[in-house]
Order: structure tokens, then sequence, then C-alpha cells
């Protein structure tokens, strides 16, 4: 007899579990509380490591999706409840009985206005990185809320990432390589501007990031070693920025046409409601937590539920698809058991 | 009868208090600065002396204040000390009445009982005389018995935890405690076998005592009274109840105009000596609510000052939030003492800071702003003013773009006094050399420094005061939009400089201003966990602070949340709470009814790009 899965979030990962559970022979239902699927990726220009075009992925996920996954659009999951071995789902229009469940409904951007220095929705000119793609999908370059072509560009790295006082102690690990990546494109669309990287440390650890990080270089973007202390809006609607040279320990301020926050991936509130009618606690960063850190990275610890993706933690598309096939399999094994 | 050896142990140990308690009250007095000792001999003779003599009867007697706080603990504080002190002086009477004024040894009055069986010359007053004495040591039983219940359940007596006592407070606490049951116990055995009880001695002579009532028995009773007596006399002077005396001569001598100095003085030590330790202050400090709280309130602070010295801790972990000293029924001015402790540690010199130079010009205004660091860490707060400044044509300067640098309180704060100090000369000149005639900051930690410690000869505004003003002089109008708001009194702001109702005044005029318990006033607003005074706290257990008070002041009905400084409204945002945290200038620029002109760009600049300063490094990247 097939058994059903239910699947939370339409975002990449959960485009790829659908796919793999499909293939591996069980009814797949996919809930996604937007309009489409690809989730954030979709949102997104280009990806590292290679600038490749986020829509490719989107699209040739797309086209594996054959006929016979049922996918739920505008359906946010309102509850889910557990009766013996099985779940219930309920959505906004319907309900449904599944066998089990992969939890991959993501999770959210750190809102940048929690860090009120920075100015993010007091000053026009400073924007997210997630405003900065949707502007290179818009025009092909960064622009002024005055609509003149920016000078003088300053990216902060961290916002809302390895932060105390925003109680996000966690890297988010993607903003570094995604900062460099922005960078460059910054600097190839605007040949003559200044680009000015304000970081803690650079995490350049998957593949292809250090030569990534070697181009910037090449590039003439600068990098200093030091965080945003405070920016003040100055005349034009410019923006004057305080920070640290920590490699040369000088006080250094600066007046710049935008600067792009680097916003960190927080834990999806959405996912609190379904983790706790799963009984399931979140880590201590406040994402759902995996039931091994080496041996089972996609087990949660309720049977039956499945997690993967960014629901679990900050990871890059290449984590989120791995996560989704080992989750895939981990179903199937799981249906044939029961 | 007028002698028996029992009285001997009470004799001794009220020899040793006096003699002991005076030797120290010369001392201390003795040490007192020259112009406090002025002070002194200039009020003996005035009404201030008259104006003593009545808050040491209404606080060291009556505990005035506990009772304000809860009835019950103040019902416990009076009948124990009031009643305490009727006895001695009706006993007094008493027993002079009895000999005819013949002055009689210490010990008499104490053990008349003992010493009067026969009490037949004057009938008509030993009624009188023995019903008095009997109604306030019932009172004393009374408060007694509520002192126990605070111990088991702190909270029926409006507490919610008790002082951990040290040993010697616990032996003088339990000597107290005996002292007046083995009273009862020797008077009642009086009363039963020579028939000089009222009617309290006498039912316990009569109904309980009676079958076992015996010589022995009845000369061991008042020994073991006399010893109850004598120990407690013996620990007072070492143990907390040193309060007692040392309460009396602080009433004194603040009346007379003696205050907490720069630096700890022999006053400090009165101080230090005049807390009793009754823990009040531990249920008013907000660092008491986080689970892992440690004996760093004032109550022990006190306490290691008096006997060693406070642990790094205790003398760090204080958020100087005030709500200890508003909340001591002594008026100890723990504050004061716990900035000048930290004085003791000097991290950072005066010269640390010389590398600053004062600016020389700055741009012209009437009213000068500073928004100081906290404000540049809210830049919504800044951009918020400024507008309404705007708005109402005010003639301004934002003495932050010429240069200025912090207020230099928060150095202080942690007794960095030099350091602190040197910083001041460059935001004054700053302020002065812009001609402004008056100053105003958005920050309640600026302007208390400015207020307190800076010689300005300008007058010195919180925003809140000054945008109301604005708003009284029809400079500014606003449309009350019925939003419902809950204010939060920063400490710097409702404790630090009394500034209270005008903020609500203000908000009153933007919309609905709602009550609770939590925010009401000068001692019930609590810190936002942010403060800058203390610097053990890790930022977690800053956010409990902050969460606590957050619910303290929420309810269902509130819109958003105001405050009126920088750093409250940071700490309170990072709380997990859903709701809106803004700044009393940025409700108000919400609530304002616009004005022919809106300003389209709310913060401008006449600084020129050539101005700013870069590290060379910089320099030579950004001239490319």
């Amino acid at each position: 007899m097939r058994k059903t899965v239910a699947i939370i979030g339409g975002g990449i990962t959960g485009m790829e579990a659908a796919i793999q559970i499909n293939k591996l022979g069980h009814t797949v239902h996919v809930f996604e509380k937007d309009e489409k699927l690809g989730g954030h990726v979709a949102q997104w220009d280009h990806v590292f490591p290679n600038q490749r075009k986020a829509r490719e992925i989107i699209n040739e996920l797309t086209c594996q999706i054959s006929e016979e996954i049922n996918i739920h659009l505008s359906s946010f999951v309102e509850k889910i409840s557990q009766i013996d071995d099985s779940f219930v789902i309920k959505s906004d229009n319907n309900e449904l009985k599944a066998d089990a469940i992969v939890l991959a409904s993501g999770f959210e951007l750190f809102s940048a206005s929690k860090k009120e220095e920075y100015g993010y929705g007091i000053f026009e000119n400073v924007i997210t990185s997630v405003d900065l793609e949707r502007m290179f999908v818009e025009k092909g370059h960064p622009f002024m809320r005055n609509g003149e072509i920016p000078q003088r560009i300053a990216f902060i790295h961290c916002v809302g990432s390895r932060d105390e006082k925003v109680k996000r102690t966690y890297c988010s690990k993607v903003c570094c390589i995604t900062a460099v990546k922005q960078a460059i494109e910054v600097k190839e669309s605007i040949p003559e501007a200044s680009v000015y990287n304000l970081y803690m440390d650079l995490r350049m650890f998957g593949p292809g990031y250090e030569d990534m990080y070697q181009k910037a270089q090449q590039k003439g973007i600068t990098f200093i070693r030091g965080r945003l202390s405070e920016a003040s809006e100055v005349e034009n609607n410019r923006i004057l920025i305080k920070t640290e040279d920590t490699l040369s320990s000088r006080p250094i301020k600066m007046t710049v046409d935008l600067i792009v926050l680097m916003i960190g991936i927080s834990p999806s509130l959405a996912n609190n409601q379904i983790l706790s009618d799963l009984k399931l606690e979140p880590n201590k960063d406040g994402f759902a937590e995996i039931a091994d850190d080496h041996l089972s990275p996609t087990h949660s610890k309720v049977k039956g539920v499945f997690i993967a993706g960014a629901c679990t933690g900050p990871c890059s598309i290449t984590d989120a698809i791995n996560a989704s096939r080992s989750a895939s399999v981990e179903v199937h094994h799981y249906l044939n058991q029961v | 009868m007028r002698y028996h050896p029992f009285v001997l142990p009470f004799s001794f140990g009220l020899a040793f208090l006096l003699i002991y308690t005076s030797i120290i009250w010369i001392r201390w007095i003795n040490r007192l600065s020259e112009n406090d000792k002025q002070l002194l001999r200039k009020n003996l003779f005035s009404f201030n002396t008259l104006a003593a003599i009545r808050e040491v009867f209404m606080e060291s007697l009556m505990h005035r204040k506990i009772f304000r706080k809860n009835v019950f603990l103040g019902f416990m504080h009076m009948s124990l000390a009031f009643g305490w002190f009727m006895l001695i002086l009706i006993g007094n009477l008493e027993s002079r009445t009895y000999t005819a004024g013949r002055i009689n040894p210490p010990y008499f009055p104490i053990f008349f009982k003992f010493f009067r069986h026969d009490l037949a010359p004057l009938k008509k007053l030993e009624a009188y005389f023995g019903f008095w004495m009997d109604f306030f040591l019932l009172i004393v039983l009374l408060g007694l018995s509520l002192a126990f219940i605070k111990r088991a359940h702190s909270k029926v007596l409006g507490i919610k935890r008790t002082t951990k006592h040290i040993i010697i407070d616990k032996i003088a606490l339990t000597s107290l405690w005996f002292i007046f049951p083995l009273r009862l116990l020797a008077e009642g055995f009086s009363a039963a076998l020579y028939k000089t009880g009222n009617f309290l001695t006498s039912f316990m002579g009569d109904e309980i005592l009676s079958g076992i009532a015996s010589p022995t028995l009845y000369l061991q009773a008042w020994w073991a009274y006399s010893i109850a007596l004598g120990i407690f006399f013996i620990t007072l002077p070492f143990s907390r109840y040193m309060h007692i005396p040392t309460e009396i001569l602080l009433i004194f001598l603040r009346r007379y105009g003696v205050k907490e100095k720069e630096q700890h003085s022999s006053f400090t030590k009165i101080e230090i000596n005049a807390c009793s330790r009754c823990g009040i202050c531990i249920d008013a400090c907000p660092i008491t609510a986080l689970p892992e709280s440690s004996e760093t309130q004032s109550a022990y602070f006190l306490r290691e000052m008096r006997y060693d010295k406070p642990t790094n801790n205790q003398n760090e972990s204080c958020l100087l939030c005030m709500r200890c000293e508003e909340a001591c029924p002594v008026g100890i001015e723990i504050t004061r003492i716990r900035e000048n402790e930290r004085k003791e540690y000097q991290l950072f010199a005066s010269e640390s800071y010389n590398y600053l130079t004062s600016p020389k010009n700055a741009a012209k205004g009437k009213v000068a702003f500073f928004a100081g660091c906290m404000g540049h860490l809210t830049p919504g707060v800044i951009k918020a003013t400024l507008a309404l400044f705007k708005a109402a044509n005010v003639n301004y300067t934002f003495i932050d773009e010429e240069g200025s640098i912090c207020c230099g309180r928060p150095l202080m704060q942690n007794g960095q006094t030099d350091a602190g100090i040197s910083l001041r000369q460059i935001n004054k000149d700053l302020i002065l050399n812009s001609g402004a005639e008056i100053l105003v900051s958005s920050c309640p930690i600026c302007t208390r420094e400015f207020i307190e410690h800076y010689v300005l000869g300008i007058p010195v505004f919180h925003h809140s005061q000054y945008i109301l003003e604005l708003a009284m002089s029809k400079k500014l109008s606003f449309r009350n939009n019925s939003t419902k708001i809950v204010y939060h009194d920063p400490c710097e702001l409702s404790r630090g400089l009394n500034i209270i109702e005008e903020p609500r005044q203000l908000l009153r005029l933007a919309g609905e201003l709602i009550h609770s318990p939590e925010n009401s006033g000068k001692q019930q607003s609590l810190c936002c966990g942010g403060s800058l005074g203390n610097t053990n706290l890790s930022a977690n257990q800053r956010k409990s602070i902050a969460e606590n008070t957050l619910s303290g002041i929420l309810s269902d009905k509130a819109d958003i949340v105001a405050t009126a400084c920088p750093l409250c409204k940071k700490s309170l945002a990072c709380s997990n709470k859903n709701i809106e945290i803004l700044d009393i200038a940025q409700i108000m620029l919400e609530a304002l009814i616009a004005p022919k002109f809106i300003p389209e760009n709310t913060v401008e600049s006449t600084k020129m790009e050539s101005n700013l300063t870069y590290s060379p490094e910089i320099n030579s990247i950004i001239s490319e």
C-alpha cells in the first residue's frame, strides 16, 4: 500500500524532498504558504560560489516535479496532530492524513531594524543583502533611493549573526561568501565604484569560496576588519559610518552612498508552532533540533518526523539539497518498516 | 529588696553596650570633616533638632515608611521598637512612683515585678501601670509572632525574600526573640506566686503556670530573662542591631545637612551601620529576580562594607538604578556609597583620553542639542527630535555633529573619576562655543551628568521637557490619535532627576496613557537592564531583566511602549515581547499636526567631508 508523506515548506529543500520521495514510490503532499514554490532562493538573482542564476536552480527543480506530486500553494499549516503512527495536517483549506512528515520550513531573515544603530528603515540609503539582490533582479546594479548610482558602497557583515546583543550567537554561515559575491557583482556592475567590506572574520570554508575572496581582492574591493559601531545620515542622504580598523587599531570614519547589511538567518517563528504541535524542542539557537549531530542529521526526536534544510540551522543550497536527499532515504526506510 | 545576683548579666550587658556605643559615637563624630562638624554646631540648637526628634519618633519608633510598604511589616517593626520603648518608659515611671521618686538602679524598673510584690501603697495606680505594661508586652509579643511568620512565610508580610543572616546576627536575633517570652514567663510566675499581675500576666500566672509555679522556677525564669537581655546587649554593637543607636545619630546628622561626599567619610561609616538588613532593598533590586542572583543586593553590599570589603561581584553587579535607595526605610545614600566604593579601582588614568582635542569651532544656534552615544545607537530618536525642532522652527545646533564625545557619566558610574572628568571639558567647550542659551539632550544619562556635574551656566533640559515646552507655547500642536501607550520611566530620569510628570503630560497629547502599578512613578519603575553602571551582567541576564520589566508594565490594552531614554529603548527592544518600543519623540512626531512646511530632509549637515578624520591607511584608499 502506498504511504503518504507530508512535506512542510516548498522551498528548494521541500521541492527536492518531494521529487526524491515520489521517486521512491510514496504519495507526496507539499504545503507551501506562498503563492509559488522556490522560497528564499527564488528571490535571489545570482548564487555563490559560481554566480549562477538562482532561477536556473528553481527551474531545474520545478521541471522534475511530476504530476503525481500534490502541491498545495498558499497553504499555511495551522496545526499538526499526531494519532498513533500517523499525523493530521490542518492547513487553510483542507486536512490531510500522513504517515510521515518532512519538516522543510526554512528560516526567516534577521530583521535589520533590530540593530537600530545601523539605521535600516531610518536612513534611506541603508539596504539589506536581500534588497540588493532585488535591485540586481530589477536593474542589474544597485541604486540609491533618489535613483542615482552609488559610487561608494560598504557591506556590513554579521548583522544578526554572532551578536549576543540580539540573541543571535551563532554564525549564519552563508553571509560572508554572499557579501564577497555581491561585492564582486557591485564592482562588476559599477566598475568605478569603491566597495568596502566591514567584517569580523571571513569564513571562506566552502569549495570555491576562497577563490571568490581572492577574486574580490584582485578587483580592488577593500576589506576592513572591524564591526560597524554606528551610522548617521549626512548631506545628500549619504551615510557616515564609524568603525575601528582592528588590524591597525585605529578608529575610522567614512562617508558612503549606500550601505548593505548582510542580514543573518533566523529561526522561523511559524516553525515554533509546528515544533510545539509535534512536541519537539527547538535547539538553543531556536532552530529545529536534530536527533544526533553526526549520525542522524535529518531525524527529529519524534518518530516519523524528519527535518531538513534551513529549519535546522543556517545552510547553503548544497547543504539543503544534501539534507533533503538524506531525509528522503530515511523516510523511505521508515515507511517500509511500519 | 533592691538587689539580686540575677540582674548581673543584664547590668553587665547594658554597661558594655552604653560604654561601647558611646566610644563609637564619639569616634564617628570626631572624625567627621570640619565642614560637617560646623554644620553640627550650627544646627544643634535649632528647629532641625526638633525636626530630628520628630523623625526619630516617626521612623525609628513608629516605622512609618515600612507601614507604607506593608501594614503587617510596619506593625512588626513598630511593635518591637515602639512597644519596647513604651515598656521602658512606663516601667521607669512605675518604679519611680512606687519608690517615691528615688533614683533606682537601671535594672530596677526592668525587674520591678521581682523586687516589689507588695503593690498596696498605690492601689489605684497599680491597675493603671499594670494594665499598660501588660498591654505593651502584648503588643511586642504580637510583633514577635509576626517576625516568626516572616522567617517562615515572608510573603504574608509583603516580602518575597528575607535577608540571609550571618552568625552574629543569628545570635542577636535569637536572644532578642527570647527576651519577651521570657519576660512573660517571669512576670507570669510573679503573678502566680504573688498576685502582681494584670490581664496578660495574671492570665499567664493563673491559667497556665499555677500548677507548676515554684520559687525555684520563678528565680530561674528571672535569671533566663536577664541573660537573654545581657546577650542581646553584648551582641548588639557587632550585629545588625547596631542600627538602633546608629539610625538615631544618622537622623540628627542628616537633619543638620550632613551628606555623603565624593569619597567615603566618617558619615559613610554611620550610614553603613544604620542599615538593619531588613531586606526591603532585596525585593526592590531588579537583579533579585534573576535565577542565578547571588548576594549582591544593597543589604549584603553594606554588610560587607561594614565588616570587610565588598567582593568584586558585589561592587560591579549593581545597575545603579536607585530602586533600593528609594525603598530604603532608613534613607541610606546607597548609590553614592556604591559609586564611591568603585573609585578604589582606577582602571583608566586621566591621560587615557589625551588624544582627544577640543574642536575649534562649533556651529551656532540658540538651542544646543546633544544626543550622546546611546542616541547614536538609536538614530530614530535623533531623527524624530530634530524633525520636531524643525517643525517648531527652533534655532538649534546639533552638538554631536561637531565632534562631541561621551558625556563621561558611564565612567563616573564605574568610579573612573579622573577619566570621566577629562571628558567633560571637550563637550563643555563645544556647547558654550555654540553660543547656545539652553542645552537639550534626548538622553537622561547625559542630561543628569550635565545638570549635576557640568557647570555650564545655561539651563539643561531633557527633550521630553523641551518638546512639552514647545507644545505649551503653541509652537507644536499634536493630534491625539488615542493610541494606547504604556510609559516606562527611565531610572536616571525618574529617580535620578525627578522628571516624572513631564513625559506623561506630553504623551497624553498624543494618545491614551495606560496606568499600571509598576509604572506609577518614582519608587516603582523598574530598570530596563541595560544600565552602564553594571559591568558584570551577561547579555542574557540583561535580557531577562528587560523581560521582567516589560511584563511588569505591559497590559493587553497597550499598543506601544513609550520610553524617554535611548538605552531603555534599546534594551527593551531586545526582549522577546512582541510590542513596539518607541522614544517619546518618535511618538510625538507621529502625532504632530504638520506645520505649513514639512522638512523633507530631516537630518542636514553642514559638515564638509574634508573635516572627517580617517586613519592614514584608509585615507589613502579613499583618495584613490
